[in-house]
């Protein structure tokens, strides 16, 4: 792939900040959108708007047939058995409170373990405090590497008899690391428990094939893939979600209603009360179109060749501090400027037109692992280059020298 | 974007050498406040007597700007009133509006530039805050 030309086709990066071409570094907050998804939007909108599973009209059918098309299209994107196991939620954050309101109303009782990570983005993680806190279920968490990594030893000696569900990121917004997933799904079900595994960073960029990874929960966002904010997807193995029940109620997921009770829609549908996202579900449907155009392996790829160099450039300022595993990381990388403090760094490379994160990136907990109060972020997507990594390596050399100056 | 706007060299000398830093270990009002957006963190510690701000200091973990303004603030209470203070409180969230105003104290001026920086805005208000529920705290 020719990442040149693909920048080409996300109209946002041909302008200038604050002076200079801009330089997007904050894929992992949000990706950029391609010119395809935008005009999936608007001839959604010009053409086809109509409320879905209901009209009999030319535009309800029109509407219906692009909101369960992109719905085929994201069962196969992940090798799911079925569109049955495909759920759209908002994003990935209600995907998993989804699962974990309804583990806490129907599975966890006082005793139960709930098994965590120390990197576990908030979304992964207040939704388990939560069930916990609702159950009297305990929250355990497997220990990290010194580089930020998770040993399958570790998975094992944490899990028991009495976990009922491992949580667990594939991939880390903040280190990198990319964890064993796969592994740990089967370790989980050595002991009965199921795993859920948080695709917000992973689906982006690498092949995933659910069937494979044998995970019974996987949750992602479409805006973080090319496709617009809040629309994303719970899949969930199906022989599960049928034992769910539904957490929110209303029209759409229903099936028979009288005066005092009612029976819900089978799946996916018990789960999408409500008039759904139809125009994000179409967007989203574009954007898996665009990425698998551009092949998921060569997308891994090219994130790779632009983190090995980032880490190469990086390396060489002097006070720099990486975190993170150097090997097997996923396409961002993690970093503090000697004393700067992130948010003087981010507002520096903003002056210079480059974008990065700056924060805790929603990741307390493992900020205190980190001892760290913040960390800057700059993370790759497949519209990033080579000359990207170069402008952010020479606006981090002037705020090291505008802050040396600073402060001595 | 001038980067001088921001960075002036009144708050550099604040973040390099801040005022008031450390902690009483008499009774003295304290509010731990943090904001939840970046991680930025201050423990302030006001000691009033007789409705007046005798001495004032702070510790914390920030940038540049929310450390240099809480040294700046620390500085310029001590010794006012607690209405003097919260007026002062009210005329800082004017500067960050981008309003003209004055201050007794004018290293605070210096922090004018920040509100051409909106993202910055919240990390120059956290001691600010601090300070208005600090003022709360000592009245009751």
């Amino acid at each position: 792939m020719n990442a040149a030309q693909i920048r080409e086709l996300f109209p946002i990066l041909r302008q200038e900040v604050n002076g200079h071409p801009l330089v997007y570094l904050d894929s992992a907050a949000t990706s950029q959108k391609p010119v395809s998804v935008i005009e999936a939007l608007k001839r959604y909108y010009e053409w086809d708007n109509a409320n879905v599973h209901r009209g009999v009209h030319t535009l309800g059918t029109r509407a219906t047939e692009a909101y369960e098309g992109a719905r085929e299209k994201a069962a196969k994107f992940i090798n799911a058995r079925s569109t049955q196991e495909i759920v759209f939620t908002r994003g990935t954050t209600s995907a998993i409170n989804l699962v974990a309101l309804s583990f806490a109303r129907a599975v966890l009782k006082e005793g139960d373990e709930i098994v965590l990570t120390p990197m576990e983005h908030h979304s992964n993680l207040i939704p388990w405090q939560q069930a916990a806190k609702a159950t009297g279920a305990t929250l355990k968490y497997i220990p990290l590497q010194e580089d930020g990594t998770i040993r399958l030893e570790d998975v094992e000696r944490t899990v028991t008899d009495r976990t009922r569900i491992v949580a667990m990121t594939c991939v880390s917004n903040v280190l990198g690391s990319v964890n064993p997933v796969k592994e740990a799904a089967a370790v989980a079900h050595r002991h009965g428990a199921c795993i859920l595994v948080d695709g917000a960073q992973s689906t982006p960029h690498m092949r995933i094939d659910v069937q494979d990874l044998d995970c019974d929960f996987y949750a992602f966002s479409g805006h973080k893939m090319c496709g617009p904010t809040g629309i994303g997807v719970l899949y969930g193995k199906k022989e599960l979600l049928e034992r769910m029940e539904p957490v929110e109620f209303g029209g759409e997921m229903i099936d028979h209603v009288d005066l005092h009770n009612a029976t819900w829609k089978e799946l996916p549908w018990k789960f999408e009360g409500g008039t759904p996202i139809i125009a994000g579900a179409v967007g989203l449907g574009a954007a898996i179109d665009f990425l698998e155009q551009v092949g998921l392996d060569e997308i891994r790829e090219h994130e790779r060749r632009i983190t090995d160099y980032a880490l190469e450039r990086l390396s060489e300022i002097e006070g720099l501090s990486i975190y993170g595993p150097r090997r097997h990381r996923a396409g961002l990388v993690t970093f503090n400027l000697g004393d700067v403090h992130p948010h003087d760094v981010a507002t520096v490379l903003d002056a210079e037109g480059v974008a990065i994160r700056a924060g805790h990136h929603c990741c307390q907990p493992l900020m205190r692992w980190l001892n760290v109060t913040a960390t800057a972020r700059a993370s790759f997507y497949l519209y990033n280059t080579e000359a990207d990594v170069d402008r952010l390596v020479s606006a981090l050399l002037k705020a090291k020298e505008y802050f040396g100056h600073a402060i001595g | 974007m001038q980067l001088d706007d921001l960075y002036r060299r009144v708050i550099m000398d604040h973040y390099k050498n801040p005022r008031n830093r450390g902690k009483f270990d008499d009774d003295a009002v304290t509010i731990e406040l943090n904001n939840p957006t970046c991680g930025d963190r201050i423990s302030l510690q006001l000691r009033v007597r007789d409705g007046i701000v005798e001495d004032a200091r702070f510790v914390g973990e920030g940038c540049s700007i929310s450390l240099s303004s809480a040294s700046m603030m620390t500085d310029a209470i001590k010794g006012k009133t607690l209405d003097e203070a919260l007026g002062m409180a009210d005329r800082f969230s004017g500067l960050m509006k981008g309003e003209d105003v004055q201050f007794e104290y004018d290293d605070l001026e210096a922090l004018s530039g920040v509100s051409k920086f909106p993202a910055r805005i919240k990390c120059a208000t956290l001691a600010w805050n601090a300070l208005r529920k600090g003022i709360e705290l000592a009245r009751q």
